[in-house]
């Protein structure tokens, strides 16, 4: 007896090789998040301050613009797939699940724009005085 | 329907280092994940002016803060570190029973120290942060 479904014996397409896609994101992003979270820490760490003029001013450079952008894309991306999967694993109420995992994926989705905006707005100097 | 039985039902395991480390792992993943919200928050404060920024710069400055900045610093140390160490097994090396215990005392050790000297650094050495 055939494991293969009638449609997918038909399609003959084989595996669609996406069945570790969230496996392998979440590989991905924990290997850019080494050194985005050092470039962040150590980034904060050799500021002067932190005052809003030297903050502001340091997100203003074009690549930590970009590297900020990454980092919080990235953070967001990973911690979701993260939380994802212990919800996954320790929840096991059907409906309560669903529920937590479209809040925990809408979370995320939140944060990861604030985030985004806010940098993008500090950096084409749209941020208030 | 009677209840069933769900893994991972955790009273039944006998006690291993690999469980210890196993579930510090999602622990401090789970920690740092609450940091993403305080970042985006602090983000905000920034993009919406010297003001916002001040006030939020009181509550992320206040002294009970510090106590969350260290232990987000021992939970990045060790999810750090041992995320490297998952990262290794992936590729297949790594997993025999003697290297596992080995790089788990590594790991150990030294996600505490690394986060003893941030923690120093961050907190300790320069006054008042953020």
């Amino acid at each position: 007896m055939s494991l293969r479904s009638p449609l997918g014996r038909v399609l003959g397409r084989g595996a669609a090789h996406e069945g570790v896609s969230e496996w392998w994101t979440q590989r991905v992003t924990a290997v850019a998040l080494v050194p985005l979270t050092l470039w962040f820490l150590f980034s904060i760490l050799a500021l002067p301050a932190l005052d809003h003029a030297t903050v502001v001013e340091w997100m203003q450079g074009g690549w930590t613009t970009v590297l900020l952008v990454l980092f919080v894309v990235t953070a967001a991306w990973h911690s979701q797939l993260g939380v994802r999967v212990v919800i996954e694993d320790y929840v096991h109420a059907p409906g309560a699940k669903t529920a937590l995992l479209i809040l925990v994926t809408f979370a995320h989705v939140l944060l990861g724009a604030a985030g985004v905006f806010a940098v993008l707005r500090i950096a084409f100097g749209g941020a208030a005085a | 329907m009677r209840e069933r039985p769900l893994s991972p039902h955790l009273s039944v395991y006998r006690f291993k280092y690999t469980l210890t480390t196993s579930i510090s792992n999602r622990v401090s993943g789970l920690v740092l994940s609450l940091a993403l919200p305080v970042l985006v928050y602090w983000l905000m404060a920034a993009a919406n002016g010297a003001e916002a920024y001040a006030r939020a710069r009181e509550l992320l400055g206040h002294p009970l803060a510090r106590v969350i900045y260290a232990v987000l610093l021992l939970a990045w140390s060790y999810h750090l570190l041992n995320g490297i160490r998952h990262l290794v097994w992936d590729t297949g090396r790594g997993l025999e029973r003697r290297q596992s215990q080995k790089s788990a005392w590594f790991v150990g050790i030294a996600s505490i120290v690394l986060a003893l000297i941030l923690i120093y650094v961050t907190l300790f050495s320069r006054g008042g942060t953020p």
